[in-house]
């Protein structure tokens, strides 16, 4: 080993020597540092997801019922906007390893039109996340929840697709449902929101309407077992409450653990590409300015970039625990 | 900082006349698996789904292999942990996959334990 001081001087080299651990600069080995621990606490994650998914294997939801939007079309259309979503994070990820390809080459202009490209996808990215989260917020169908906390989905009789409470519940003229709100009472109580359909207009509805059924949470050779006519009527006796979209305590695709790891997991991505962008903004300033010009290396936007495909790493993951399997 | 890059990916059977042109190249590579897991998701082979080969559908299987395939060629082409020394690549791979895979055993076996408690014993969840 050579214990010689040096007195060269480089700024990437560490405190005490000319010699670099891993032949990699001290900012690079503390973003890699990050990068493996980020790593884990994802995996964490996703680990605990599996765990719920194992425990309750039988009755999880089956995401491509579960996300079938895509904006300005109606229709069924499962995976396709995920899958636009992951491309639009893999063609980021290339212009961010352009960037940095430019930045060897001390290319200013190529560095700036790549890192702006990168900014406009990780934005795309982040919008398409929040449109995703909207629509299964406001969920589509709505369902029954028993009072065990199942959920109980409504289906063609004939034709298995699913039936919306809209289409077949009676809506009764002298039902008014009143809600406490805290403005006429005690002002920090506050009931639950009414639903659109009450639980009795629901279930006459469902009495009314013979071609419609009851369709489980149980999972049989990859599809929902659908309750017969008379099943599903001996069934509705069970069910509490009325279910529309998706919060942290109940939802209408099943498990209630289903929408909180979405949440969670997709949330927690999310705000590592929103900040994730707001670092690549800072950078690009930064190369606009001619920082890194001045400094005589680009190895910033190299440090970023790491980042910046960790991230979609971790998307790759996602989309494979969450929307695949 | 490596300057030079190795331009050869699948184990030097394809070679790249410079650094753009393997990004790009791996880039088709990535999207040309996203579109054959997407694909496999929509249509859902019969043939890939009945069966439970070792604890999932062979489907499942696919999709986990691809996803790793991926993340290998993002984590060595994109991250360029392909010209990085060899003991960094180790130091950053393996950590993460022995302590995720001990975790991951460790969670999938306990939550079958809890499954089959679910079915076999006098307990109602579904009522």
């Amino acid at each position: 080993m050579d214990t010689s001081i040096s007195t060269a001087k480089d700024e990437n080299v560490w405190g005490g020597g000319d010699q670099q651990p891993l032949r990699a600069s001290y900012g690079k080995l503390m973003m890699w540092f990050f990068i493996v621990s980020d790593a884990l606490t994802f995996s964490g994650f996703l680990a605990a997801y599996g765990f719920s998914r194992f425990k309750f294997i039988e009755t999880w939801p089956i995401a491509d019922e579960v996300f079938t939007h895509v904006p300005f079309f109606h229709g069924n259309y499962p995976m396709y906007y995920v899958a636009f979503m992951t491309f639009i994070l893999i063609m980021s990820s290339v212009t961010m390893v352009l960037a940095v390809d430019a930045g060897h080459h001390m290319d200013r202009k190529k560095v700036t039109f790549y890192m702006l490209l990168t900014i406009i996808g990780g934005a795309i990215f982040v919008g398409s996340q929040a449109w995703e989260w909207a629509t299964f917020i406001k969920g589509d169908f709505g369902a029954l929840e028993t009072k065990g906390g199942r959920i109980l989905q409504f289906v063609d009789i004939e034709t298995g697709e699913r039936v919306a409470l809209r289409d077949f519940t009676i809506e009764n003229p002298n039902e008014t449902a009143v809600y406490h709100e805290s403005s006429k009472g005690i002002w920090f109580f506050e009931g639950d929101k009414p639903s659109t359909y009450s639980l009795e207009e629901v279930k006459a509805g469902f009495l009314a309407d013979e071609s419609v059924t009851i369709r489980t949470e149980q999972i049989i050779e990859g599809e929902k077992k659908v309750l017969s006519r008379e099943d599903a009527v001996a069934k509705l006796a069970d069910a509490a409450i009325v279910v529309e979209g998706a919060n942290l305590i109940r939802n209408e695709y099943g498990s209630r653990l289903f929408a909180d790891f979405f949440f969670f997991i997709t949330g927690f991505h999310g705000f590592h590409v929103f900040s994730g962008v707001a670092i690549n903004v800072i950078i690009f300033f930064n190369v606009l300015m001619g920082t890194y010009d001045r400094r005589g290396h680009y190895e910033m936007v190299e440090k970023v970039g790491l980042y910046w495909h960790f991230v979609d790493l971790v998307w790759v993951f996602v989309f494979t625990f969450f929307y695949l399997v | 900082m490596a300057h030079e890059h190795k331009l050869s990916i699948f184990r030097g059977l394809v070679t790249f006349k410079n650094n753009q042109q393997k990004i790009w190249g791996v880039l088709l590579f990535l999207s040309i698996v996203t579109a054959i897991e997407v694909g496999l998701g929509i249509t859902k082979p019969e043939f890939l789904m009945n069966t439970s080969f070792p604890g999932m559908k062979p489907l499942n299987w696919i999709f986990i292999i691809l996803t790793l395939v991926k993340a290998y060629y993002i984590a060595w082409d994109f991250m360029h942990l392909r010209d990085e020394k060899a003991s960094l690549r180790r130091v950053v791979v393996w950590t993460p996959v022995f302590l995720i895979s001990y975790l991951v055993t460790l969670l999938l076996f306990e939550a079958t334990y809890v499954y089959e408690i679910f079915n076999t014993t006098f307990m109602t969840w579904n009522f």
